[in-house]
């Protein structure tokens, strides 16, 4: 009697290990490293608030080509050295076939050496041109290059004959590196820039700053950070009756931003990603349906209006499930097939890899916006 | 003595065999970070344990080490080793540099003056782009090598980084012992104290304060030589405080209880991370819960522990018969 019982049982668990196998032969694993917690935190919890919405979309939809998908997310917490053991908790514990975040630059730069030696591939959801530029073997990113963020606001300055600036940025990566691409392209676009300050991301004043630019003969401002730095210049900008306009980043292309600034925000000129002027876009563009599909499924969700950094994890994540259905299984033909991305109307703008460029973008992917009655609308 | 002896061969004996254990895999590079915590823990320790002297800005020495080498070899080209002997002279000279002045404040304003060089170093990380690289960091550091073998995988950082971890704790545990270690401990209990026994207070206090800049100097330039790559947020702040956690946690004064304490930091968030979003928590609680029940830190606490209980259920015997 026992051994009947014995012997049924472990023909059933035979039988469970056998679906458990199967199971598992026809899922793939995808890690995420994100910033949820931590300084970065606005951009990591879209990022894997989308990510994690998306799979489980797709799977829900019969998953890819037959194939499950299943989301391996950690949180760095913002933290670089953090960011790298959990790289290596993907590869070695989890065996990921793709890799996509880190949220910030810092800890893209930092994780790109364990993708390179491990060869998995790694789409970074952070924006510094350094990710991509060289071009790393198994390094994509689906943020946009601040070079285009730059590009799209020194043309309408060129565009309306205004040839002096003054610059402020934020003193972090993001700041840096927009400052950086600032100076660097002024001079294409005859763009003379009279005053270069910056400030800290946790000051709470930018008073001194700005009148210093008031007593200059600049006649645009453009200050390049993220939230909540650019809300108190426009505030403080406001307060000390500087009339000249103000241009900001991408940086604060979120709703939180005009919140944050309140009246202060109104005729603020910035460059940025479709997604917040989505139902203004002419039916004809392509990448409206992508759009409308990522900003309708994340307020359903999440009880919110999805931004541009959700966007780069729903990049992410199609431009994975594009290749895999392209016949990309292991770590090796998945990159293969990344590099060979053509045209994907995606979040962030429309995506071409190919093997000299892992950015993929051009400068199509941002728009010139402004704020009017607290929202935003197009600058033609 | 021959206790302290065979302690430390136990210790040794112990790294020596956890790879064995774990064969590769990701806590492999875990530990390749505790053993650079440990360092970073034990030089605190040695100031702020047997000297008494409190430094909340023991990062600006971790990264002044990992900046230096990173530098000299990433932007011009410097072997290395060469690049961390500079690395470790510079944090050296910059503790006495500082040390000399400083030290000769008390209590929260020494607090406060290490805090503030913590952050000034902070800034330069920051704004010094041309130099450091700013906040998008420094890349393309080189690992260090020896002959042909190259310290490229975590196995052989693991190794090397704990040789070096070893070697301070043989260190720390010799000073400890010695009239050195003894003064030190004088100047922790009465400075004036220890003054008219005829010990060089000040001179003392800056030169254990330059020996524990110039260990956190070189576990910087063994983190840079890991990890291949730098930015500022490593080197912030929030470290310097973690690594004051540590030395509490655990047990102020002792080489052992630094390591506990850095082993313990270093692998608990990793251990809580079953608990996703609310790891934060419980980590808090856990810390909180240790400071409270254990005041002295782990080595003064679980031996006490593990004696209360003992003597309870000796207790417990006594009543029953």
């Amino acid at each position: 009697m026992m051994t009947k019982r014995l012997r049924l049982l472990s023909a059933v668990l035979m039988v469970l290990f056998c679906c458990n196998a199967a199971l598992a032969a026809s899922t793939i694993k995808i890690g995420a490293l994100f910033s949820v917690t931590g300084p970065a935190a606005f951009l990591g919890e879209p990022e894997r608030n989308t990510a994690q919405m998306l799979v489980n979309e797709i799977n829900k939809a019969g998953g890819v080509k037959g194939q499950k998908l299943e989301l391996v997310a950690y949180d760095t917490g913002g933290d670089a050295t953090k960011a790298v053991q959990l790289a290596t908790k993907l590869i070695k514990d989890d065996k990921v076939a793709a890799i996509i975040g880190p949220s910030t630059t810092g800890e893209s730069m930092a994780v790109i050496p364990v993708a390179e030696k491990d060869q998995v591939p790694l789409i970074s959801c952070a924006a510094g041109i350094k990710i991509t530029e060289p071009v790393k073997k198994w390094v994509f990113k689906t943020a946009q290059n601040d070079t285009l963020a730059v590009a799209r606001i020194f043309e309408y300055l060129q565009k309306h004959k205004v040839s002096k600036v003054a610059i402020l940025t934020v003193s972090d990566g993001f700041g840096a590196s927009g400052r950086e691409q600032l100076k660097a392209q002024a001079g294409k676009y005859g763009i003379q820039i009279l005053i270069d300050d910056t400030f800290g991301p946790k000051d709470t004043d930018m008073t001194a700053q700005l009148t210093k630019i008031r007593g200059s003969q600049a006649q645009a401002i453009i200050c390049w950070g993220t939230n909540p730095g650019p809300a108190i210049v426009a505030k403080n900008a406001r307060q000390l009756g500087i009339k000249i306009p103000l241009y900001m980043s991408h940086g604060v292309s979120s709703k939180k931003f005009i919140e944050l600034a309140g009246n202060a925000a109104e005729g603020i000129r910035l460059p940025s990603g479709k997604v917040i002027v989505a139902d203004l876009l002419p039916k004809s563009d392509p990448q409206r349906k992508s759009l409308m599909a990522f900003v309708q499924d994340y307020q359903k969700h999440y009880k919110v209006e999805g931004d541009h950094f959700g966007g780069h994890a729903w990049d992410a994540v199609m431009l994975l499930k594009g290749a895999i259905e392209r016949g990309g299984t292991t770590p090796a033909t998945i990159r293969d097939q990344l590099e060979k991305t053509k045209n994907y109307h995606g979040i962030g703008g429309t995506f071409t890899y190919s093997p000299a460029d892992h950015a993929g973008l051009t400068k199509d992917a941002f728009v010139l916006v402004e704020v009017k009655n607290k929202d935003w609308v197009l600058v033609k | 003595m021959k206790r302290e002896i065979v302690k430390f061969l136990i210790l040794a004996l112990l790294v020596l065999v956890v790879p064995l254990l774990l064969k590769g895999g990701y806590l492999m590079n875990v530990l390749v970070f505790v053993g650079i915590n440990t360092m970073l823990a034990v030089a605190l320790n040695l100031l702020l344990g047997f000297a008494g002297q409190i430094s909340l800005g023991h990062a600006a020495f971790f990264g002044i080490g990992a900046y230096c080498s990173g530098i000299l070899t990433a932007t011009f080209g410097l072997n290395p080793w060469h690049a961390m002997a500079v690395a470790a002279c510079a944090g050296t000279v910059l503790a006495f540099v500082v040390g000399f002045p400083i030290l000769k404040l008390k209590g929260h304003y020494l607090a406060m003056a290490t805090l503030g060089l913590g952050i000034i170093v902070y800034i330069v990380f920051n704004e010094a782009v041309n130099l450091t690289g700013g906040p998008s960091g420094l890349s393309g550091i080189p690992n260090l090598s020896v002959g042909k073998t190259v310290f490229d995988s975590d196995t052989k950082n693991y190794y090397l980084i704990w040789g070096f971890t070893l070697a301070t704790i043989l260190l720390s545990l010799n000073l400890a012992h010695s009239r050195i270690g003894r003064a030190l401990r004088a100047i922790h209990d009465s400075e004036v104290a220890a003054r008219v026994m005829g010990v060089n207070a000040r001179l003392l206090k800056v030169r254990i304060f330059a020996l524990s800049a110039f260990i956190s100097a070189v576990a910087g330039s063994l983190y840079a030589h890991t990890m291949t790559f730098l930015s500022p947020a490593s080197f912030g702040f929030n470290f310097s405080v973690e690594l004051v956690t540590m030395v509490v946690i655990g047990g102020l004064g002792s080489i052992y209880g630094s390591l506990f304490g850095a082993v313990l930091l270093t692998l608990l968030p990793e251990m809580l991370r079953t608990f996703q979003d609310y790891d934060i928590v419980v980590y808090g609680l856990i810390l909180i819960l240790m400071t409270m029940f254990m005041p002295g830190g782990l080595v003064r606490g679980i031996p006490a522990m593990i004696g209360a209980v003992s003597a309870r259920r000796g207790n417990g015997g006594n009543e029953h018969a």
